[in-house]
C-alpha cells in the first residue's frame, strides 16, 4: 500500500512540476466561468426566469460554474497523455515495476490539485461579482474536497477515452461531444425540480449532479444540497473507483 | 500447453524466445522466432522496417501480449511474472521518452522513485545517473533545451538508474550526428564492462552493429533470418564482404519494402526530435 501511494505521489509530483511551468492553461480556462457568471449569470439574475427559492441566480449557479470549469478542463486531460503515448514517455513509465493504479491514480491526484487552482480562479470571480461566499473553514474543506474528487473523476475518465480512441483527432471530437450534454443533464444551471422526469434521471446517474450539490450548500451562503453529504461523497467516491479499475486495465494497451 | 513452457529457459540466458509469435489480424509481425542471448553480450536485431523488431523488443519488455509461443528475459517467463521482469529491466524506447517539460534531474527523480529507490541510495543513483550521462552542469535545465545526443544519454542513464540486468535500446543512435553516436556507444560499452548488463539493440546502422555487437540476429518479414557473430556471418556471405552485403544478402528483396507510413512516421518522427 505504502509503494503505492509513494509510486503515485511521484506521478503527481512531476504533473505539478508542468502544470507550475506552464500556468496559461490556467487563466485561459478562467475566461469560461468570467463569461458564464459575467454575462449569463448577471443577465438571468434580472430576468428571475429560473426559480431558486430565496439564492439570487448569481449565487445559485455559481458553485454549478466552479463544477463545470473543473469538469471542462478535466475532459481534455486525456489530450496530454495521448500526447505522451506519441512520445514515448507512457512506453517508460509502464516498462518499471510501478503498479499500473498507481500511475493513473498520480495523474488524477495532479488534476485534483489542478481542480484546486481553478477553484481559486473561480472563486476571485465570484467575488469580484459579489455572490455571497462561505468562507468558514468547514465549507472550505468540504468545497476543496469536492473539487479534487471531482477532478479526478472527470481526468481518469478523460484517460480511459484516451486509451480506447488513441489519436488526438478522434479524442477531440469525443470530449466535444461529451462535456455540454453532462454540463446539461446536471443540476449546475437549474434545479433537479425544474427538469423533466427523464432528464432528472439521467441527472441521477451524472457524477456532475454530486458535485453540483456538494457545491452548492458548501460555497454559498443559503445554498441548500438535495442529497446528504455521505451520499453524494460516496457515490462520487464509488464512480472513481470504478473508473480508476477500468482505466488501470486500460492504460498499458497505450503502448501497444 | 506449448512444449516450449515445459522446457524452460536455458540457464545461461539472459534472453531466450522459443516460437515466439505475433499476429495482427492477418499480418504475422512475428513468426516462431528462436532468440538465445547469452548474459553479458551485447546483442543486434537487425532488419528492415516492418521486419518486427520493435514488436519483438516491445513482447520482451511485457509492453505486448505474444500470440503464441513463450519469452523470458533474466530468467523469468515475460507472460508469466511480468512484474519480476520488469525489476530487471531497463528500456529506452525508439521515441523521445525523456519528458521534455522537466529537468534532468526531474525525470531521473521520477525514474528512481518508479524503480522503488528510496532515500539515500535513490540520491546516490542519481547524482551517478548524472555523472554517467555526463550532465551534471545541466541538470537543472528543461530537457527540451537539450541536444538529441544529451536527450539518448539521459534516458539511457534513466533506464539504468536500477542496474538492470538486460537493457533494451530500440535504434538507439537514429537521428544523431556521428560524435553523438559514438557517445552513446562509449556509455553501452562502459555499462556491459562495469555492470555486466546485457545489452539487446535493434538498429539499421550496420557501423554500430560491427563496432558494438557480440553477436547478431537479422529478421526478415518477423522470422529469423540468420544469427551469428558479425565476422561470421561476412564470412558466410563472402571474403570481403561487409556486415551491408549481408544485410542485403539475407534481407534481400525486403530492402525496397522500407516498412508501412506507421514505421516511417515513427522513424522521422523521432528524427525530427532528436535532431
Amino acid at each position: 500500500m505504502f509503494a503505492w501511494l509513494y509510486e503515485s505521489a511521484a506521478v503527481a509530483d512531476a504533473e505539478v512540476r508542468k502544470l507550475m511551468r506552464d500556468p496559461t492553461e490556467l487563466f485561459s480556462r478562467a475566461v469560461q466561468p468570467v463569461l458564464w457568471l459575467a454575462v449569463f449569470g448577471q443577465v438571468f439574475s434580472q430576468v428571475r426566469g429560473i426559480p431558486t427559492g430565496k439564492l439570487d441566480y448569481l449565487d445559485f449557479m455559481a458553485p454549478g460554474i466552479l463544477a463545470q470549469s473543473i469538469l471542462f478542463s478535466a475532459i481534455f486531460y486525456g489530450i496530454a497523455i495521448i500526447w505522451e503515448r506519441d512520445l514515448g514517455i507512457i512506453h517508460k513509465l509502464l516498462v518499471t515495476p510501478a503498479s499500473r493504479g498507481a500511475l493513473v491514480l498520480g495523474k488524477a491526484m495532479a488534476a485534483g490539485l489542478r481542480g484546486l487552482v481553478q477553484a481559486v480562479v473561480v472563486y476571485l470571480v465570484a467575488v469580484a461579482l459579489q455572490v455571497d461566499i462561505r468562507w468558514e473553514p468547514l465549507p472550505m474543506l468540504t468545497m476543496a474536497a469536492g473539487v479534487f474528487l471531482g477532478s479526478c473523476i472527470f481526468s481518469t475518465f478523460s484517460l480511459i477515452i484516451a486509451c480506447i480512441v488513441k489519436t488526438r483527432e478522434r479524442f477531440m471530437g469525443i470530449g466535444q461531444l461529451l462535456t455540454m450534454p453532462l454540463f446539461f443533464a446536471s443540476n449546475a444551471l437549474y434545479p433537479l425540480e425544474l427538469m423533466p422526469g427523464w432528464l432528472r434521471v439521467i441527472a441521477a446517474f451524472n457524477p456532475l449532479t454530486y458535485l453540483v450539490d456538494v457545491l452548492r450548500s458548501a460555497m454559498i451562503v443559503g445554498g441548500e444540497s438535495a442529497y446528504s453529504m455521505p451520499t453524494s461523497f460516496g457515490i462520487m467516491l464509488l464512480v472513481f473507483a470504478g473508473l480508476l479499475g477500468l482505466a488501470a486495465r486500460l492504460y498499458p494497451g497505450l503502448a501497444r | 500447453m506449448l512444449t516450449a513452457d515445459l522446457a524452460g529457459p536455458p540457464k545461461d540466458a539472459a534472453i531466450a524466445t522459443i516460437a515466439l509469435s505475433k499476429r495482427y489480424g492477418h499480418f504475422q509481425a512475428v513468426d516462431s522466432l528462436d532468440l538465445n542471448v547469452a548474459r553479458g553480450r551485447i546483442f543486434g536485431l537487425l532488419g528492415p522496417n516492418g521486419a518486427g523488431k520493435s514488436t519483438t523488443i516491445k513482447i520482451l519488455t511485457t509492453l505486448l501480449d505474444a500470440s503464441s509461443g513463450s519469452a523470458w528475459v533474466a530468467g523469468f517467463d515475460v507472460a508469466e511474472a511480468p512484474v519480476e521482469v520488469r525489476r530487471r529491466i531497463g528500456y529506452v524506447p525508439q521515441l523521445l521518452s525523456a519528458d521534455g517539460a522537466l529537468t534532468a534531474l526531474e525525470n531521473l527523480k521520477l525514474s528512481a522513485r518508479l524503480q522503488g529507490l528510496r532515500g539515500a541510495v535513490r540520491a546516490a543513483r542519481v547524482s551517478e545517473a548524472l555523472a554517467f550521462s555526463g550532465l551534471e552542469a545541466a541538470a537543472g535545465k528543461l530537457v527540451r533545451t537539450y541536444s538529441g545526443g544529451m536527450i539518448r544519454r539521459l534516458e539511457i542513464a534513466q533506464a539504468t538508474l536500477h542496474y538492470p540486468e538486460v537493457l533494451f535500446l530500440d535504434e538507439p543512435t537514429l537521428g544523431l550526428d556521428p560524435v553523438a553516436r559514438r557517445t552513446v556507444w562509449e556509455r553501452l560499452l562502459q555499462l556491459r564492462q562495469t555492470k555486466g548488463m546485457t545489452i539487446l539493440i535493434t538498429t539499421h546502422d550496420m557501423e554500430e552493429a560491427d563496432v558494438l555487437c557480440d553477436e547478431l540476429a537479422l529478421l526478415h518479414q518477423g522470422r529469423l533470418a540468420v544469427t551469428g557473430k558479425p565476422d561470421e556471418l561476412k564470412a558466410q556471405v563472402g571474403a570481403h564482404a561487409t556486415l551491408d552485403d549481408v544485410f542485403a544478402h539475407f534481407s534481400g528483396a525486403a530492402l525496397d519494402h522500407g516498412g508501412n507510413y506507421h514505421d516511417v512516421r515513427e522513424s522521422r518522427g523521432t528524427i525530427h526530435r532528436l535532431g
